[in-house]
């Protein structure tokens, strides 16, 4: 091996800090050669090592009694009954998305997949949480477009129903978008493949594509912040092939129907590297590769450039040994590059070799396991006393309750999303029992008599303005959004996007929002079994707000019991389930109305929420409840109003009455308090569902009657205004909804 | 009913079709692989929806070049029931066994949203279950289903009843507002002149079931099972 001289310009190139290399040359007893330097900058950057989050993580609960897998894996999978597990993961593709919207969309699709059946799990949903600048912004218009089609182009083509997501547009977004997908797949639990290089000798094959010059040093600009040169970045940008991924997950998956796979991992970021080492490291034993077998699309790449290559759609596996030509035949038949490069050994390194002659030698755990962990100084942000504290005598109260609510239906973040989720094929393997534009999307699983319901969900302001409580109520309202849909939470995936770890204010958020999110899990039993962490969310020295994206996915035992949010018949009556406060602070309607984000957000009682959810879950389950809709951005009278346009067969209206009870009207038409849930249910079964809710000690009130093509809200107790306080025919109120984004968009 | 679901590198909806037919119908389906043949003894083959060979030339375009089609043809020239879907419509376009071609929708976007249907003939072995004029509700789900052909060819199929959907509202009125994808007459799904070659770019294996809240889809494969004197045997649950 050559040596060559590490300067402080190539280290910097490779984002290494000294101490790191100091660490390198302990580990090697040498100085690193330039493939070795390059393959330590990627499994040691941010994105692969977690070396900002890993101490903190491990405050996560992770464990129950439906754990099947928890985090360390490709994905986690939890027990859903029936010899059947729901295999999931959550994660982001947000620095590619930026420079290049429809493949680093595209490609975040295809990488989470891979995750997802490399596990030997059928993947049967995709969800995905984006977040934008606002829709005035051209550049945004064009991310949003371009995003959403590289979506539809990875979904679609792959034939995996993308059933549903959430979108927010906020400015903090404009220069650093997120985009966060969400996949769920179905495995037979006794058939969880595990990414492990086991057994001296056997063979170790790559599958799939070619291995080409792109996305080399992916992983290391995904770990970097942003400036004015970021276009520049562009050719770390993966282009996605849907169609040879198609081909991938048919080879795996019928490979791993029979018995001769040892172990498989997809080559995510830092590629060829990261599988190599993390399946030898995760098995205490070493590979050794011929660099020379690995299939590339073009002659001339170095030792280097293998190793570090993002080429999309490729995959390594150990087979048992013997076995070769059964999984050749198999790669083959689906029109897949194939071949044998190495064997397992019991040295513990990660050997490379060119034509025989060693390039490369590192120990497995080393790279994979032994990098760098920080405990990064945290601590509260100067402006955040100012966040929290607002004057609320200051701001007048809502004199025009109509025009105001429909503003906020008009808003893109509470707007339909339907110009987006047409765009996938949200049905394709005829699961789909709830579409989007639910609370929750509804699966069921075939060949039971269950559904499974899937939401994502993050207040990225309240995690701004309290990151505990943001983060523990991003936990909640996903959860909620499953209760709604009648359906129990079982594990949850997070995909943690955060600023600059190296300034301590975004530590001191992150550090809350772990806490938040443990807290929240502990209380509701639901354990996190997957996630990802995206720091360095910030451009121009701008960060993000901390959005910690939860996904969750619930267990519907019997498919016959699940609801919907939307009114489904005259003369049902209208239950609120909850109790309204004032609660203002970080609301959607401070922001569109008085141009503040500030305050303090709600705060959230865990106890009460349970009670909540366990309440719905039941009325549902026992047949009594025809609706339920969470209530969260635009508060009760959004909420209100989405339960009577939302409804895919036509709109209906409903006639309120509020008690003020000497709350602002504002903060009880238009205010976010947490665990309040809508229901609508039969005449005949109000008694039942107010009596169930007493006994479990949830506030429940009846405040209303659907019917009519009115949506008319009267506050009681309301001295300024002789009439309804708000009064709208619903037609009209869809027509803003509905009509929002495309009108945005420059489309209406 | 013995029926083949052929699979190219690509399909995605095999699967859909298969459970329909198998699990939902109770009938015997075989799965045929692209550079197989076909079996003997089938009654009717599927080509199901998705993305053959990743559409990245044209829709339906290299599929037609697969071995299968060739048995395909044979099959459908012996009168054999054929009914492509989606994808499979484009294929039996491109591959000559219906006339026409599929633009791109005028939206330039993917689509996937329910949508009715008028059925035009209902004396076909693909909708004798329907009434004529019956309006279903069926999803569509494609980025190319804007039919179009030459005025001469769409005049005879139109004389010939060989038009078999078409893209209506829900009263059943054939409009423009109706009309998706920008189909020349609104046309949703097509037949050949002898009767037993259907495609139609809706997707009826999505809306066959009560559990996905529409079963109008169904009485396409029902009427199917009735040209060969069959109807549903007992649905069964089969494991993942």
């Amino acid at each position: 091996m050559k040596s060559l001289v590490i300067t402080q310009a190539i280290l910097e190139q490779h984002k290494l800090s000294e101490d790191e290399y100091k660490k390198i040359l302990e580990i090697l007893g040498r100085e690193p050669n330039w493939t070795e330097l390059g393959m330590f900058s990627a499994m040691w950057s941010e994105h692969c090592s977690y070396k900002s989050s890993r101490i903190h993580l491990k405050k996560l609960p992770t464990t129950g009694p439906r754990v099947v897998q928890g985090p360390g894996e490709n994905a986690g999978a939890v027990d859903i009954g029936d010899g059947l597990c729901a295999v999931f993961k959550m994660e982001s593709h947000n620095h590619p998305s930026f420079i290049e919207p429809y493949q680093g969309a595209a490609t975040g699709v295809g990488g989470i997949l891979r995750d997802i059946f490399t596990m030997g799990a059928r993947p049967i949903a995709l969800l995905n949480s984006l977040r934008f600048g606002g829709l005035d912004n051209a550049n945004t218009r064009h991310l949003l477009k371009g995003v959403v089609s590289g979506i539809a182009g990875y979904g679609n083509c792959m034939g995996v129903p993308t059933v549903g997501g959430e979108i927010v547009f906020n400015d903090i977004y404009a220069l650093n978008p997120l985009v966060n997908v969400f996949c769920v797949g179905i495995a037979r639990k006794d058939k969880i493949f595990l990414g492990k290089a086991a057994g001296v000798g056997n063979p170790v094959i790559y599958f799939g594509s070619k291995t080409g010059r792109d996305g080399i040093h992916g992983a290391t600009m995904a770990s970097d912040s942003f400036d004015e040169q970021a276009a520049q970045k562009r050719p770390t940008v993966q282009v996605g092939d849907p169609f040879t991924e198609k081909l991938l997950l048919e080879a795996c998956l019928e490979l791993m129907a029979g018995d001769c796979l040892v172990g498989i991992q997809d080559m995510g970021a830092a590629g060829l590297t990261s599988s190599a080492c993390e399946m030898a490291s995760r098995e205490g034993t070493g590979v050794e590769l011929e660099l020379a077998d690995v299939p590339r699309r073009e002659p001339g790449m170095t030792p280097y450039e293998i190793m570090l290559s993002e080429s999309q759609e490729r995959m390594l596996m150990v087979a048992k040994a013997g076995r070769e030509d059964e999984v050749i035949k198999i790669c083959r038949k689906w029109d897949l590059d194939v071949a044998v490069i190495g064997r397992v050994t019991d040295t513990g390194k990660v050997v490379l070799k060119e034509n025989g002659q060693i390039v490369a030698e590192i120990p497995a755990k080393a790279l994979a396991d032994d990098g760098p962990r920080y405990d990064r100084p945290s601590s509260p942000p100067a402006y955040q006393e100012m966040l929290q504290s607002l004057n609320y005598d200051a701001l007048p109260d809502v004199k025009d309750a109509n025009a105001t609510l429909l503003e906020l239906l008009d808003a893109p973040t509470i707007a339909s999303k339907r110009w987006v989720y047409e765009q996938y094929d949200h049905m394709v393997r005829t699961n789909t029992m709830v579409r989007p534009g639910s609370d929750a999307a509804v699966l069921r699983v075939k060949g039971t008599n269950k559904a499974l319901a899937l939401s994502v969900d993050c207040n990225g302001r309240y995690c701004l303005l309290n990151p505990y409580e943001g983060a523990k109520i991003a936990i909640a309202e996903c959860a909620r959004n499953l209760a709604c849909s009648g359906a129990e939470p079982i594990g949850v995936t997070d995909c943690l996007n955060f600023g600059n770890p190296q300034r301590p204010e975004v530590m001191w958020q992150f550090v809350l929002a772990i806490e938040g999110l443990k807290d929240a899990c502990e209380a509701l039993s639901v354990p996190i079994v997957s996630g990802n962490v995206s720091l360095y969310n910030e451009t121009n020295d701008l960060s993000i707000y901390p959005t910690p994206m939860i996904g969750m996915v619930g267990l519907i035992e019997d498919a016959d019991h699940t609801a919907t949010q939307w009114f489904k018949q005259a003369g049902d009556v209208i239950i609120l389930l909850g109790r309204t406060r004032e609660d203002l602070g970080g609301s959607e309607y401070l922001k569109i109305v008085h141009h503040r984000e500030q305050g303090s957000p709600p705060l959230l009682n865990l106890e009460d929420e349970r009670a909540v959810q366990a309440c719905t879950i039941r009325l549902i389950r026992e047949g009594l409840v025809q609706s339920a809709h969470d209530c969260s951005d635009g508060g009760l009278a959004v909420a209100l109003a989405e339960c009577c346009i939302s409804g895919p067969d036509g709109h209906i209206g409903a006639v309120i009455q509020l008690p003020l009870d000497g709350l602002r009207r504002d903060a009880l038409l238009f205010g976010e308090s947490q665990s309040r849930i809508v229901l609508s249910v039969k005449q005949e079964q109000v008694d039942s569902v107010l009596n169930a809710a007493r006994n479990a000690g949830v506030p429940a009130s009846r405040i209303g009657v659907v019917g009519g093509s009115r949506l008319m809200i009267r506050v009681d107790g309301d001295q300024r205004v002789a009439g309804c306080t708000i009064d709208l025919e619903v037609p009209n109120v869809h027509e803003r909804w509905a009509s929002a984004i495309p009108r945005a968009l420059g489309q209406d | 009913m013995n029926i083949g679901v052929v699979v190219f590198p690509g399909s995605n909806c095999d699967h859909d079709c298969e459970y329909i037919f198998k699990d939902v119908l109770g009938q015997s389906v075989k799965m045929i692989w692209h550079k197989d043949t076909l079996p003997a003894g089938l009654d009717a083959v599927v080509l199901p929806g998705g993305f053959s060979y990743g559409d990245y030339l044209r829709t339906g375009a290299i599929a037609r070049f697969s071995p299968v089609m060739g048995a395909v043809k044979t099959f459908a020239r012996e009168g054999g029931l054929v009914i492509g879907i989606c994808n499979g419509f484009q294929i039996l376009l491109e591959a000559g066994l219906l006339p026409g071609v599929m633009l791109r929708n005028t939206s330039l976007n993917f689509i996937c949203k329910d949508v009715y249907v008028k059925v035009e003939n209902a004396a076909t072995r693909f909708t004798n279950r329907c009434e004529s004029g019956q309006v279903l509700k069926i999803p569509i789900a494609h980025a190319d289903g804007n039919y179009y052909t030459d005025p001469v060819t769409l005049g005879g199929i139109k004389a010939n009843a060989q038009v078999i959907f078409r893209y209506c509202t829900a009263e059943g009125k054939v409009t423009p507002e109706a009309n998706p994808n920008g189909s020349l007459d609104n046309i949703a799904g097509i037949m050949n002149a002898d009767g037993n070659v259907l495609g139609m770019m809706p997707h009826p294996e999505r809306s066959a079931e009560t559990v996905l809240g529409n079963e109008d889809g169904r009485l396409i494969f029902l009427s199917m099972l009735s040209a060969f004197g069959k109807t549903e045997q007992q649905s069964r649950l089969v494991s993942v």
